[in-house]
């Protein structure tokens, strides 16, 4: 019995081992990308196409994925971190310039998310995708239409809602609410803020993280703040909700490509990332993960029905108000300090 | 009689507390929804998409590999120096053992961390390797704490007396200690086995390469949501694991009588 345990063991461990080791001499392409954010069938085409070999992992945060890349002792080829996470990447010097002559399909980036103030020339990033934060809402439960930040604060919805439990943007509803920039560094402005947020507390039901979806389907939450993405999700399912971009304006958000620093295949990163701006490959990604590609082929090929949705294409004019965050450097221990002071309240 | 009943009770709602959290999971496998709130119908397509999906299923492998690799080197390095620190004597002793009770203590990200600045230095590339060392790492001392106590309840003199009586050293350790302190290496075992494949912190930090194992890339899905997929995977884990443990008692059963 013991015996034919071990023998067993000792089998599936060699069998492993071997199966594990299939070692060739293809380039391989170490990608970093966020958890389920494209679609895996496309890396075969890529490999089909270009006799390169794609190694995939995953992060769930820009912070997980900064520390990996700054710390070394692993490279990556590729990554795909979000905006203010570009721009501190850039300032220290983390990144590899992209030759935009080696990305022929560059041009099939809508010309409104090319040279994005968090790297201006897109001399180290191309855009992948592309969304909003917003509010969601059950229209069978909130019966009044919400169009602002101000319906967070309306005591007719006590109890009801819930928001991001994530330090900034939460702090962005408030200082949007009151009409400042969500990248401001006033201390006055930010203490406005903290104030806003702290009146707000007692009707909010909870801060939440990515559960926002089940207590949104299960009722538990008539209303919540959530990135687009989400929203899409859920109303792609639940045709009852509702998803608006608040008229004082919102956080645009964008997640970018870029070669970190040290790679050691730049030519096959280019081709990948030549590869990710093509109108058919764009569409699969788009198809997959569901939220708004940065490609104007890509948007050819989409259901018509997506364009002009405020969760996945919304039409230009609702986006008057909207930034992108940018990198607070060293005022973010502020931002830090705001949050647990709200937080403790 | 009303204490059979609390006993009952309190039985009923122990059992509950542990495994209804895995039976809502095993239903949700089957909810033909993205949701894991709301019941929409059956369906079986998850366990179809798992199959397809092969990011999860190479996750899976390294997870399996890693941990029996894990397990098996700690258990082994684990066993001999639980050996070495049960015939050491004093002062020597404690601070041996207090050694081995800081990894324990420790938060996972200290050790994690550390870990990759060490690998770092030493210019070892980040990836299955650094991993599996990794693991070994952090269950040893778990090990040298599961084995120790059977050393102690064995009889001092036994390895002295094997001697004695003429057995090489190997053969003492064979024949007269390994089957007394088996219980302890069983038991230190499966819980480095369990520790590996439940360690998220410690592996994200020193993996690389596109070597990632279940907790990773599970974790890494937080943005877009847990998928249903997971839940189907978990059941079938859960499912193995009863299974396992359902052959395992009727062969001890068949071996008692």
């Amino acid at each position: 019995m013991k015996k034919i345990i071990m023998v067993v063991m000792i089998l599936t461990l060699v069998a492993f081992i071997f199966t594990g080791c299939k070692s060739d001499d293809k380039v391989v392409l170490n990608v970093y990308n966020w958890g389920d954010y494209i679609d895996e069938d496309i890396f075969d085409t890529f490999e089909e196409e270009t006799g390169i070999k794609i190694n995939y992992e995953t992060f769930a945060t820009n912070e997980e994925m900064y520390t990996k890349i700054k710390k070394g002792g692993t490279q990556y080829d590729i990554a795909i971190p979000s905006d203010y996470m570009i721009e501190k990447m850039i300032k220290e010097d983390l990144l590899e310039k992209i030759d935009l002559t080696k990305i022929p399909n560059f041009v099939n980036i809508d010309s409104r998310f090319k040279g994005l103030a968090f790297d201006a020339e897109n001399a180290y990033s191309v855009p992948y995708f592309w969304g909003t934060v917003g509010i969601i809402y059950n229209t069978n439960l909130i019966k009044t239409p919400v169009d602002s930040w101000g319906a967070l604060w309306d005591t007719a919805n006590s109890g009801e809602f819930t928001m991001i439990d994530s330090q900034r943007d939460s702090i962005m509803v408030a200082l949007k609410k009151l009409g400042y920039s969500m990248n401001t560094k006033d201390l006055n402005e930010l203490e406005a803020a903290k104030n806003a947020l702290i009146e707000q507390k007692p009707l909010v039901l909870a801060y939440v993280g990515d559960n926002v979806k089940d207590m949104l389907i299960s009722e538990e939450a008539a209303m919540a703040v959530v990135w687009s993405g989400e929203a899409s999700a859920v109303i792609q399912e639940y045709d009852y909700f509702e998803y608006v971009l608040p008229k004082e304006g919102s956080n645009m958000w964008f997640d970018n490509v870029i070669i970190p620093k040290g790679a050691k295949n730049i030519d096959a990163a280019h081709q990948f990332i030549d590869f990710l701006c093509r109108g058919d490959i764009g569409f699969k990604n788009a198809d997959y993960v569901g939220y708004a590609t940065c490609n104007t082929e890509t948007m050819k090929l989409l259901d018509p029905s997506l364009i002009g949705t405020t969760y996945a294409y919304p039409d230009e004019a609702l986006l008057e108000n909207f930034e992108i965050f940018s990198d607070p450097g060293d005022f973010i221990k502020e931002y830090d300090r705001i949050w647990t002071e709200i937080k403790a309240n | 009689m009303v204490t059979k009943i609390l006993n009952k009770f309190y039985t009923v709602l122990i059992f509950g507390f542990l495994y209804a959290p895995i039976a809502v999971l095993a239903v949700f496998s089957f909810n033909d929804s993205k949701s894991t709130a709301k019941w929409e119908g059956f369906t079986l397509d998850w366990y179809q998409s798992l199959f397809q999906n092969s990011y999860i299923m190479k996750s899976l492998y390294y997870t399996v590999l890693v941990a029996v690799i894990a397990a098996i080197a700690a258990t082994i390095i684990g066993t001999f120096a639980a050996f070495g620190i049960f015939y050491m004597k004093g002062w020597k002793q404690r601070a041996i053992l207090n050694v081995n009770s800081i990894p324990i203590l420790n938060p996972d990200i200290v050790t994690g961390i550390s870990l990759m600045t060490l690998f770092v230095a030493l210019n070892i590339e980040l990836g299955l390797l650094t991993m599996i060392i990794a693991h070994i790492t952090f269950c040893i001392p778990y090990v040298v704490l599961s084995v120790l106590p059977k050393f102690k309840q064995m009889p001092a003199e036994m390895l002295e007396a094997a001697l004695d009586l003429g057995a090489t050293p190997w053969v003492a350790f064979k024949k007269v200690i390994y089957p007394e302190i088996k219980p302890g290496i069983i038991t230190g075992a499966l819980i480095a086995f369990t520790l590996s494949i439940d360690d998220f912190v410690i592996s994200f930090f020193n993996t690389g390469n596109g070597v990632s194992n279940l907790s990773i890339a599970i974790y890494s899905m937080a943005r877009r949501g847990i998928k249903p997929e997971i839940n189907a995977l978990s059941t079938l884990m859960f499912l193995t694991v009863l299974i396992l443990m359902l052959i395992l008692n009727k062969r001890t059963k068949i071996e008692e009588i």
